[in-house]
């Protein structure tokens, strides 16, 4: 059994008041484990949306206890008072349309992840080509986002999700805009993060043809678990 | 890193444009604040030239600028004789619309250019002159081309400003004058170049009636109005002279009145272009309302511009004053460069105004200052609007 590093216990979460109120979550248990990579996939407003803001400490729970990194982070209230700080020291975000700033090249993306943590920027640069280079983009270090293929600039923006060596990894839909074989890259990826740095590695995805590639897949419908299926397990994988 | 500098390098060209745009429109509102200083100086030129400490006007008026003010022409030898007063000379004003008529030497009426090639021959020319007596107080100030008038007639010095060389005749009245010198920014409150004469040329210009007229009034049996008649006495007092005492001493004479310089620039600034400081100093005020409003749009739009990569910042943990310094950087950054864009323009332009716009180092340093604050204030809208992005937006 792997050290938890998200872990979700009775996790509810709802919107509106009186006969508008929308349960979006319900009694939501989960761990994710060190070295774990873990896909959560239901059809539109089964909650995965709302399951990944919770756990990125950006949307407040109603009920239940939820715990990063061994830290308890919610339970009532919130623990700390700067979730920006929490974000940036436990989570790294990786995002459908990689969201790197567009006025910033591929390195100065990577390390600005790391001069908001205090890094300074020359030190911070050497580190992020050095990210670059491990993620086979090192020489596309000073293109600008926009000069990028897509597979590149997910590749640069999940650099930028290790800047700061991350136990926690959420990504939004990270394969919806590559095609099967990119998607696989990017999978695999994300996989050798899990196993080389030990991290939780969390998925919010649509995308039937990377199902294959996650430790566990969780299915939400209408804001519950409605069960759990091990994808590598069947297939086998070590 | 400066994520604001980066930001506008990614896209500069927009970044001028909107900067040419905020600039003319800063152009503007600076050259509002250089026309309201031109016009209280022009008001004052008038005075400051004749360098008086004491002007003795008709009794019970606020002459001879505010009101009309006439008064003996021996008035001068009485003021003369008061104490502290060291010399006084009359003066009279008139405002008289001139015509060009070449030079001495090449008079024939035409559409001719004269040897300086700067003034149309016939061309009409609308002057403030100052009748006075040579070598007393109320001559010109310093003459920056040419010489004073001598006690020859039909001589004249005129402002630079009247676009007429020294050489060039004037006609005013059916009367020839020879520019014999030119004066450098010597205007009148209402910003028509001063020409001075002498004080018997003057009265002539005034008062002398032309030929028909002259025949009905002698055969009237009124053969012609007094000429002797000044507007003004200017008078220059003694170093240890207390200005007010000697004012009170020539009011005692009751029909006359004395006004010290400072009451005399009151006068002019308070009275004479009053309504007009009022409305450049109104209209500037609403310029620069209306450029705090639209850089207020500009930080807004800028800010939303930038909705999904400020959520992101958010998101990955880029505290608020990282948020705060992008938004309030490129505020400032752009009422800098607009504001350097609109001084240059209007510090280059300045001279092409038809009246003078005064700007100097401190007028700018204060509309600097307003630019400033109204970026500060503009930017508020734009970092409320930065601090309530929902980070969640990234993720969406």
């Amino acid at each position: 059994m792997g050290e938890p590093l998200v872990e979700l216990r009775g996790i509810a979460k709802g919107f509106g008041s009186g006969e508008a109120r929308v349960q979006a979550l319900s009694d939501i248990e989960l761990t994710v484990e060190a070295g774990e990579v873990v896909g959560l996939r239901g059809p539109s407003g089964s909650g995965k949306s709302t399951l990944l803001n919770v756990v990125a400490c950006i949307l407040e729970p109603d009920a239940g206890l939820l715990r990063l990194a061994g830290e308890t982070v919610w339970e009532g209230r919130w623990a700390r008072g700067d979730l920006r700080a929490l974000r940036r020291e436990k989570i790294g975000f990786i995002f459908q349309f990689h969201n790197l700033l567009p006025f910033l090249n591929a390195i100065d993306n990577v390390a600005l992840a790391m001069t908001l943590g205090g890094t300074p920027l020359a030190e911070a640069r050497v580190r992020a080509r050095a990210l670059l280079d491990h993620l086979q983009v090192g020489k596309r270090a000073v293109a600008m986002p926009a000069k990028l293929s897509g597979g590149e600039a997910q590749r640069v923006a999940i650099a930028r999700a290790l800047a700061n060596s991350p136990r926690i990894i959420l990504a939004d839909e990270p394969t919806a805009a590559l095609d099967s074989e990119r998607a696989q890259v990017v999978m695999e990826l994300l996989r050798g993060i899990a196993r080389d740095q030990r991290a939780a590695v969390l998925v919010v995805t649509h995308d039937d043809k990377i199902f294959g590639s996650f430790d566990r897949l969780v299915n939400l419908r209408d804001g519950r678990i409605e069960g759990e299926t091990r994808p590598r397990m069947a297939a086998g994988a070590q | 890193m400066n994520l604001a500098l980066r930001d506008i390098r990614h896209k500069l060209g927009r970044f001028l444009l909107t900067c040419a745009g905020l600039g003319l429109l800063l152009g503007v509102a600076l050259a509002m604040v250089g026309i309201y200083r031109g016009v209280v100086d022009e008001a004052l030129s008038l005075a400051r030239a004749l360098q008086a400490d004491l002007w003795v006007v008709e009794g019970g008026t606020r002459g001879p600028f505010a009101e009309a003010s006439r008064i003996g022409g021996d008035t001068r030898e009485a003021v003369a004789r008061v104490a502290g007063v060291t010399a006084a000379g009359s003066v009279t004003f008139q405002n008289v619309e001139a015509r060009a008529a070449g030079t001495a030497t090449a008079s024939s009426a035409g559409a001719v250019l004269n040897e300086a090639g700067r003034q149309r021959v016939g061309a009409l020319l609308r002057i403030q002159v100052v009748g006075h007596e040579p070598d007393r107080p109320g001559g010109p100030p310093a003459i920056a081309e040419g010489r004073g008038i001598s006690r020859g007639r039909l001589e004249m010095v005129l402002d630079r400003s009247a676009g007429q060389p020294v050489g060039a005749m004037v006609e005013m009245g059916g009367l020839r004058f020879r520019v014999v010198g030119l004066t450098a920014r010597a205007v009148s409150s209402g910003g028509d170049p001063l020409g001075w004469i002498t004080l018997r040329d003057a009265q002539d210009l005034q008062f002398r009636l032309n030929a028909p007229a002259a025949r009905r009034a002698a055969a009237g049996g009124n053969a012609g109005t007094p000429q002797d008649t000044v507007n003004a006495v200017i008078a220059r007092l003694s170093p240890h002279a207390d200005a007010e005492a000697v004012a009170e001493q020539v009011r005692r004479w009751k029909h006359l009145g004395a006004m010290t310089a400072a009451a005399q620039e009151e006068v002019l600034t308070r009275s004479v272009v009053e309504r007009a400081r009022r409305q450049l100093g109104m209209f500037t005020g609403v310029l620069l309302l209306v450029s705090g409003v639209i850089v207020a749009l500009i930080v807004y739009m800028l800010t939303m511009d930038k909705l999904r990569e400020i959520a992101t910042l958010k998101l990955i943990g880029a505290p608020d004053r990282t948020i705060i310094a992008l938004v309030l950087q490129q505020a400032l950054l752009l009422g800098g460069a607009s504001f350097a864009l609109a001084t240059v323009l209007i510090l280059s332009a300045k001279d092409v105004f038809p009246r003078r716009v005064l700007l100097g180092p401190e007028d700018i340093a204060a509309v600097a200052g307003v630019v400033l604050v109204i970026c500060l204030l503009a930017s508020v809208l734009g970092v409320r609007a930065a601090l309530r992005i929902d980070p969640a937006k990234a993720l969406g």
